[in-house]
């Protein structure tokens, strides 16, 4: 049976669509994942992401044993401060793409897809042998993601957080709705918002109190569906479909995230191997010119042979056309160059463009 | 949910409604619950051949893509065009402004085979 988080209920009584996702029972809608859309990018929507996982490092030697294991530099970030990046392989393989909350340099939060809760547990916890301590405390944490222009306006009325100091990528503690929380302007729609971290037994609580207060805001309870039109729209990778394993942060077009001068972490080897010798294939955002709709794992040709393959797609809620990510060999990955997605045996016409696709007004 | 008594339903969700000598077709309103919000289709040409069973099109939704299949064999006589601009007229009104082709059935008789609203509703709470 899948896992349920503490707002199964809540979400069956408000009707929405749940379905199995990483093993857990999750809403992928309420009312409409176009109306859920909107209401994110125009005024306010929460999401329950509690199915995300958390794991924590401590002691004194925590910030240096995770930033051996992180792509990202956790020594350019300070106290309060979040951090995004991938946990490579040897051979530069993502095993996660994961934030990192940094609460002291011997007290960080790790905040990772649920899908790969145990792997990167075992990677993490595993992978050291250095002196930190490192716990899954998944199971102490429930997640929402209030997420919208109206986010903190709404918010700042439940908590003693000072919302308007929190600037983005940025934490603090403070209490929603009378429960001490970990609240953290981060987000995964390309809005302004907050994720806020609770313990399970108050997520109810803190999300009927959200949704109550909202109603000034017409919030809407979001799912999954436009989680994840939202962040295609910003061209957000997602880990499973856009990346796994045997793809390489440079492939991915996460170079940013890659910090090859920061001293030695696992991976660092290949991916500078890779650099020089130039990666084969890389991921680009792309919009279709002719009708239709491109999906995960839809071949994308260029002269009739297959060149590479679409690893994410839908119809962009906010824009009406059509985009998606693929990976494409290097020389077919510049701004504006044509290629084709076989859509259902058809060829259709696409062309890759600069992301992200939506830019916040 | 609606059913409406003077259609026929397939196992698949598609209604196909009598129209003189053709038959209407599109898709019940539970199809277009399932799919959520509709955002694209592909529809026959006009004069294409279809088959009983066998795909006529696509219904895709944010999420998920959709075959259609055609209910009966037969001609596509008219296309509902329009729709190609309004796919959300199929999750707005699916039996009447949502209808998706009328086909000239070569069999008129393969109609009166398929599951009326009552037989359809028991099948649906059997799928649950």
């Amino acid at each position: 049976m899948a896992l349920r988080t503490p707002l199964y209920e809540t979400h069956r009584k408000a009707g929405a669509r749940l379905v199995e996702f990483a093993g857990w029972d999750m809403p992928v809608q309420y009312a409409g994942v176009l109306a859920e859309h909107e209401a994110v990018r125009t005024r306010v929507g929460l999401f329950d992401v509690s199915h995300m996982g958390e794991v924590v490092f401590r002691g004194p030697r925590a910030l240096e044993a995770l930033n051996r294991l992180f792509t990202n530099d956790l020594g350019r970030v300070v106290d309060g401060q979040a951090q995004y990046g991938c946990l490579c392989r040897d051979d530069g393989g993502i095993v996660d793409d994961v934030v990192v909350y940094r609460r002291a340099a011997d007290d960080l939060l790790v905040c990772v897809n649920a899908a790969n809760r145990r792997k990167d547990f075992e990677w993490l916890a595993g992978g050291t042998g250095n002196g930190a301590d490192v716990k899954d405390e998944s199971e102490a944490w429930a997640q929402l993601a209030l997420q919208g222009p109206l986010a903190a306006q709404l918010l700042q009325r439940l908590t003693n957080a000072n919302l308007s100091a929190l600037r983005s990528y940025r934490f603090a503690q403070g209490e929603v709705a009378g429960v001490p929380c970990l609240v953290a302007r981060t987000g995964y729609t390309g809005e302004d918002g907050m994720e806020i971290f609770c313990p399970p037994g108050e997520a109810v609580k803190i999300w009927d109190e959200l949704m109550e207060a909202g109603r000034h805001e017409k919030i809407v309870p979001c799912g999954l569906g436009a989680r994840d039109s939202l962040r295609l729209e910003m061209a957000y990778r997602l880990y499973g479909a856009d990346m796994d394993d045997h793809t390489t942060p440079l492939e991915a077009g996460l170079g940013w995230v890659v910090k090859l001068d920061k001293g030695d972490f696992v991976g660092r080897q290949a991916l500078i191997r890779q650099k020089d010798q130039g990666i084969g294939r890389k991921l680009v955002g792309f919009v279709l010119t002719e009708p239709g709709i491109a999906r995960h794992g839809y071949p994308a040709l260029q002269g009739g042979n297959e060149v590479g393959a679409v690893t994410s797609g839908t119809k962009s809620p906010s824009l009406g056309t059509s985009i998606g990510l693929a990976y494409l060999p290097p020389a077919l990955a510049a701004e504006g160059s044509s290629f084709a997605v076989e859509i259902r045996g058809r060829p259709v016409a696409a062309r890759a463009v600069k992301t992200p696709f939506y830019t916040r007004r | 949910m609606n059913f409406p008594d003077d259609l026929r339903y397939t196992r698949e969700h598609e209604w196909a409604r009598r129209k003189g000598r053709n038959v209407a077709v599109g898709i019940t309103e539970y199809a277009q619950d399932q799919l959520g919000d509709v955002v694209y289709l592909e529809l026959p040409d006009l004069g294409d051949a279809v088959k009983k069973g066998e795909s006529f099109g696509v219904v895709e939704s944010t999420k998920a893509v959709s075959e259609l299949f055609a209910p009966v064999s037969g001609k596509v006589v008219e296309v509902n065009d329009p729709l190609a601009d309004a796919p959300e007229t199929i999750n707005e009104d699916p039996y009447e402004e949502g209808w998706m082709v009328v086909i000239e059935p070569s069999d008129p008789g393969e109609l009166e085979s398929l599951m009326d609203a009552k037989a359809y509703q028991a099948f649906l709470e059997e799928q649950e």
